[in-house]
């Protein structure tokens, strides 16, 4: 709240420096506890009963088709992981998948917001059009490109290049497959959050670098950047952590296969197909405890405004 | 004069582009599925023998049709939950002062961007204890669990925008707060609310990591788990026309949306993203 400006009526009357809560600002409270209580109560009971659950069983040996023989390990799942090459292995192909995908996103989205900006005709046809990747099922997007892509199915992007072998039937395939299934995707996402940013940033001011004799190039980058630099970081943030999380792109293309599978895909197997709750349980912790490190790192390290009380007090 | 031309035609370029890239992939998985299963996998964009027996195929199998159902409910079900239970929390967070507020905020952003994963091996251990595995709630609770953090974001976004002078007009003349959210407020709200509807019914249509781990029947299964499992006509032959014309009817509603809703689904998504 402002505190600076001209008085607002409450404080205006209040007659001590910590004023009593007025009848109406305790109704007001109690009316807003019974507003946010429901919601609140889904979102932390849904999401803290699993977490606590997950970490209690990460320290446990413990496995679905044996119920009730629950054993205290301590942290020997999180050694056995850390010793797993697979586990390092699957890191690094969600790590990879992660930055080349937002990378392209990135480079692309920003294109994409700046034709979205600046296109003057068909320009709500252009959104509608630049949405159907964002708003389609992540499954039928898969299936899209994989078709597309699989010299099996009779894909036309082989044919198109002129490839003589699958390209899904190898690793380097593969990934570029389930990048670009990634970047089709979410582009569209990321040029929207930066168009949000575009538009902050005032004609006037790029009008008057332009008088002053700025190139298009140094006003983008002098102007145009810095004033979207919130909206970047949150844009960025916002898709590097989706990304680290893919899992239903690759499950459709290769279920993991030919040494792609994600860290989420680790998790998933070792949990609900060899019913590992223990270890799958530890491979969970560590994702959401890498998860949790990107979000400290951006909104530290680069001062993301990630922060929601920016709106909130907006 | 003659950059002026050069500009347009070069943003008429990125137009034609954008619109090629975006719809390339829609359209083949349209034409695998109006190929014929021998004619499937000729490599040919358009077929060469028209069918619409993958529609009639799929919409015989009670695999697709109850997913279906399926999504069309606990899709629409979790959706009305979400907005309900987000645009009263989101009416205190726009317009009420109370302690809290940046905690419950930063709550739901900490949800929001939590990895799925990381849930379902507990939920569906808890779900088969109580009997809410491969049920519609089971796929519910956490549906709106994901859908919540968002729905609140835009909706108190919109909410900021609404002009509270006429509630507080309603106040003066007796109405109470809950009376003023009620009767004034709520259909001023209006295209909020359809903002956020349509936001998150995309997203529950979109689930496939609850939707693969916590159902494992026709009673619960949505169209995106269904899809995946498919039965082919033997085991190492996926049903492509099959899962290519499943795909297109899945895509439908979400094409109709947003052709129709464009213009609030931009301002929903940036509204709950980026403020100042």
């Amino acid at each position: 709240m402002s505190s600076g400006a001209i008085a607002e009526p409450a404080a205006a009357t209040a007659p001590s420096r910590r004023p009593r809560l007025s009848d109406r600002s305790k109704a007001e409270r109690r009316l807003a506890f019974y507003l946010v209580a429901p919601a609140a109560i889904v979102m932390i009971a849904v999401t803290a009963y699993p977490i606590i659950d997950t970490i209690i069983l990460s320290l446990q040996k413990a496995s679905l088709d044996q119920p009730g023989k629950n054993t205290f390990i301590g942290l020997d799942n999180f050694g056995y992981v850390f010793k797993a090459h697979l586990f390092w292995m699957d890191l690094i192909h969600t790590a990879v998948i992660t930055v080349v995908s937002v990378g392209f996103e990135f480079g692309l989205g920003f294109l994409l917001a700046l034709a979205m900006h600046r296109v003057i005709f068909a320009r709500g046809l252009l959104r509608s059009i630049a949405l159907v990747p964002y708003a389609i099922v992540a499954v039928v997007a898969a299936y899209a490109w994989q078709y597309s892509w699989s010299l099996d199915n009779g894909g036309w992007i082989p044919r198109l290049l002129g490839l003589s072998g699958d390209p899904l039937s190898h690793q380097f395939g593969t990934y570029v497959a389930i990048i670009m299934t990634e970047v089709w995707k979410n582009t569209p996402y990321m040029a929207l959050l930066l168009l949000a940013g575009l538009s902050l940033v005032p004609d006037e001011l790029l009008e008057a670098a332009k008088i002053d004799g700025a190139s298009t190039w140094q006003r983008f980058i002098k102007i145009t950047v810095p004033l979207m630099k919130p909206a970047i970081l949150v844009a960025v943030l916002f898709r590097t952590l989706d990304a680290f999380r893919i899992f239903d792109v690759i499950y459709i293309f290769s279920q993991g296969a030919n040494n792609t599978a994600s860290l989420s895909q680790l998790s998933y197997s070792t949990l609900l197909e060899r019913l590992n709750l223990g270890l799958g349980s530890a491979v969970s912790v560590v994702l959401f405890l890498i998860v949790g490190l990107i979000a400290v790192v951006f909104i530290k390290g680069f001062g993301a405004a990630a922060n929601p009380a920016a709106g909130a007090d907006a | 004069m003659s950059v002026k031309a050069r500009q347009r035609s070069g943003w008429s370029l990125a137009f034609i582009v954008v619109v090629v890239v975006s719809l390339v992939p829609v359209f083949w998985l349209l034409m695998l599925s109006l190929k014929t299963p021998a004619s499937a996998t000729d490599g040919s964009f358009i077929p060469h023998h028209w069918t619409l027996d993958n529609y009639r195929d799929i919409f015989k199998q009670s695999v697709f049709t109850a997913a279906l159902r399926n999504s069309i409910g606990i899709g629409l079900i979790s959706t009305a939950l979400a907005v309900l239970l987000a645009s009263s929390a989101a009416y205190a967070i726009a317009r009420l002062d109370f302690p809290g507020k940046q905690t419950i905020l930063a709550v739901a952003l900490m949800v929001t961007l939590f990895p799925q994963v990381s849930l379902v091996g507990p939920l569906y251990n808890l779900w088969r204890q109580i009997g809410l595995f491969n049920t519609w709630p089971g796929l519910i609770i956490p549906y709106l669990t994901f859908a919540l953090p968002l729905a609140i974001y835009v909706l108190s976004t919109f909410f900021r925008e609404i002009p509270w002078e006429l509630e507080q007009a309603a106040q003066i003349d007796g109405a109470t707060p809950f009376q003023a959210f009620t009767k004034v407020i709520v259909p001023l709200a209006m295209p909020g609310l359809a903002t956020t509807f349509i936001i998150v019914f995309l997203i529950c249509w979109n689930d496939f990591v609850f939707a693969i781990s916590l159902t494992a029947t026709n009673a619960a299964m949505t169209v995106p788990a269904a899809i995946a499992q498919f039965p082919g006509v033997s085991q190492f032959t996926q049903p492509i026309g099959d899962i290519a014309a499943a795909a297109i009817v899945v895509t439908i509603p979400v094409m109709v949306l947003v052709l129709l809703f464009q213009r609030r689904i931009v301002a929903g998504l940036t509204a709950g993203a980026v403020k100042g």
